[in-house]
């Protein structure tokens, strides 16, 4: 008996260094992974299992619709052209705000922010005002140079950079906040110039952050909806991406576009995931490279 | 000629050939972009693979045929806005005359191809639930309590606007042309809408896929749509007692075909509408040929009979019809408040 209840005793002492009881940590983890399987799981599911429903050749068949396969490409050459323009971009704008002190810097941060804040939608709505054919500048672009921007592929590429402008810079500002200036000093006191400084010793310093960004902006490019389908005008085959597609199969009566939606889904939420599971692995291999870089100094 | 002449003399005949070939498919390859309300995807995707096969077959270029679908009203702002349009296939006048206002289209449109530029026209309908719970079968039901009604804003969509005008001749009729009491009653139908769309797709999209409603006012040719895309056992249509001919209305827009220099394929992409071929795919989608001889019997023979007024009768007209009730502080803004 005495040899029974020793461990039992060792073990309370144990529970009563954690705060809560046993029976509140199971029900909060428990409530975690229930509200995850409610909200994501649940709805991740469905969407590979509508498009699976009459089988996996229905579902591969989608792609032999053109309109299935311009839009893929469309959404990959619209992310292929937004997210380099808005790497370059964000490193400008993280060097600027992050190393330099001048006035009405905390604006500029601000101004970086606002796509977040402004609705996609009346993103669209200003490039439509600006640069319509009928407009000043989009009239002039059409009528000297044959360049359409609105209703065409220019627009959504220019309506899905300003979707994405704040990500890679987001990223990088707190990081090389925090890093300040030491290094690069040190770099231009040994002789290195300016261009060098920024290849050896700025870029390492947030490459992971940077990867990082890239990853966010580039899913969120593929994703965007309400910009991109104000400024599509919606021709098919030509100014449709994988979002405006999967509307577009989802609001047809056959049960074969149906399986088209969520097939076209479900490659959207397969590069979501993918992109889920390398950022994952960068968030715990930046945080290792983050260490080494603080602990440096 | 030597043999070895005749070979060269073929041989640059062949190259001469295969590069006449592929100069003009490299000049050519012209696009043509038809800009049409929501419901008619199918039928449009059907015609346009028809007319590109003939336009290849008799003059050798092969053409991008592009569609955009939305709500019309949406789809008018959309070409006001300078969206590439060759020609416009709207549901009604009004949204072609909003589009001559902007200056695209010139006057006179109506004229240019048969039967007012309408080749085919549609009516409005019910759509309801297997057997009918609520006992739908005319306009006055629509107002009973409980019921709910599915039909697009007409703000944004034609087939809304044929909607509320339909219920508003039925009122004016009923109580011998008294405006108000139109007015009141359809006033209290939007009363009854739990969700406008922007487009008649969305509407049904809201009522077959979302289960939203009890009775979907229609286009005819969706609620067919409906029913047999999605089986009969699920849905019925009710036709009442009451409704109105909604004339399909099409036009190049010159501006655009002017100077994308589209105007010929325009020309004979809407004058194919009225080919027999055509009327027949334009039967077997569910829109009434205006040529019902050339359609196959039975497409034809699924209409069912309608009274139909017409705008011009009860309404004076689109233009009037348009400032009356759906411009901005038109009846339609005074009835209906989403708060």
């Amino acid at each position: 008996m005495s040899d029974a209840n020793a461990p039992r005793v060792r073990r309370r002492a144990l529970r009563d260094a954690t705060t809560e009881s046993p029976a509140v940590r199971r029900l909060l983890i428990g409530l975690t992974i229930a509200i995850l399987a409610l909200l994501l799981v649940m709805p991740l599911v469905a969407v590979f299992s509508q498009a699976l429903r009459l089988g996996l050749d229905q579902a591969l068949a989608t792609f032999q619709d053109p309109d299935a396969m311009d839009a893929v490409l469309l959404t990959l050459l619209v992310a292929a052209i937004a997210v380099p323009c808005n790497l370059v971009f964000g490193v400008a704008a993280a060097w600027a705000v992050a190393k330099y002190r001048f006035p009405g810097r905390a604006f500029l941060v601000t101004l970086i922010d606002l796509p977040f804040s402004v609705s996609p939608v009346v993103a669209g709505m200003v490039y439509i005002i600006l640069l319509g054919p009928f407009t000043p500048i989009g009239g002039w672009l059409l009528e000297d140079f044959n360049i359409r921007i609105i209703f065409a592929v220019p627009g959504i590429v220019l309506a899905t950079i300003f979707v994405t402008f704040p990500f890679i810079a987001r990223e990088l500002i707190p990081l090389m906040q925090e890093q300040g200036t030491g290094d690069e000093e040190a770099a231009l006191s040994l002789g290195a110039s300016g261009l060098r400084t920024f290849w050896h010793t700025t870029l390492p310093n947030v490459k992971w952050a940077l990867l990082y960004g890239v990853l966010l902006c580039n899913a969120r490019a593929m994703g965007e909806f309400g910009a991109v389908a104000v400024i599509s005008g919606k021709l098919r085959g030509e100014t449709v991406t994988m979002p405006l597609q999967i509307e577009l199969y989802y609001q047809e009566f056959r049960a074969s576009a149906l399986v088209a939606a969520f097939t076209m889904a479900a490659v959207l939420a397969g590069l979501a995931l993918i992109t889920l599971i390398i950022k994952t692995w960068l968030e715990w291999r930046y945080a290792d490279q983050l260490a080494a870089t603080r602990g440096g100094h | 000629m030597t043999k070895r002449t005749i070979r060269v003399a073929s041989l640059a005949t062949a190259a001469a050939l295969s590069l006449a070939a592929a100069l003009p498919a490299a000049a050519q390859s012209r696009e043509l972009v038809n800009v049409s309300y929501d419901p008619t995807r199918e039928l449009y995707r059907a015609y346009g693979e028809i007319f590109a096969a003939q336009w290849r077959d008799e003059h050798g270029e092969t053409l991008n045929i592009t569609n955009s679908h939305g709500g019309s009203g949406a789809q008018v702002n959309a070409v006001l806005d300078g969206l590439p349009a060759d020609l416009v296939t709207f549901p009604l006048a009004g949204d072609v005359l909003a589009i001559e206002r902007g200056g695209l289209i010139e006057p006179g449109w109506e004229a240019e191809f048969p039967e007012g530029s309408s080749p085919y026209t549609s009516t409005i309908v019910f759509v309801v639930r297997a057997g009918n719970p609520h006992g739908i079968e005319d306009w006055d039901d629509l107002i009973q309590d409980g019921v709910q009604v599915i039909t697009p804003n007409p703000k944004t969509s034609g087939g809304a606007r044929w909607n509320y005008l339909a219920a508003w001749a039925y009122e004016l009729e009923r109580t011998g042309g008294d405006a108000q009491a139109a007015q009141d009653f359809v006033a209290e139908l939007y009363r009854h809408v739990p969700v406008l769309d922007s487009g008649a797709r969305g509407s049904t999209n809201t009522f077959v896929q979302n289960g939203v409603g009890d009775v979907f006012i229609s286009w005819e040719n969706e609620a067919f749509l409906i029913l047999n895309e999605l089986g009969e056992g699920q849905y019925e249509i009710v036709v009442p007692s009451i409704s109105i001919l909604a004339e399909i209305k099409v036009a190049i827009v010159d501006v655009n075909a002017d100077s994308k220099g589209t105007r010929d394929i325009a020309q004979a992409y809407l004058e194919g509408l009225y080919t027999p071929e055509a009327q027949q795919l334009i039967a077997a989608n569910y829109y009434r040929p205006r040529y019902p001889e050339f359609a196959n019997a039975e497409d034809v023979a699924r209409f069912p009979e309608v009274r139909l007024i017409t705008i011009d009768d009860v309404f004076g007209g689109w233009v009037e019809a348009q400032a009356t009730h759906f411009d901005d502080g038109g009846i339609f803004d005074q009835i209906y408040s989403p708060f």
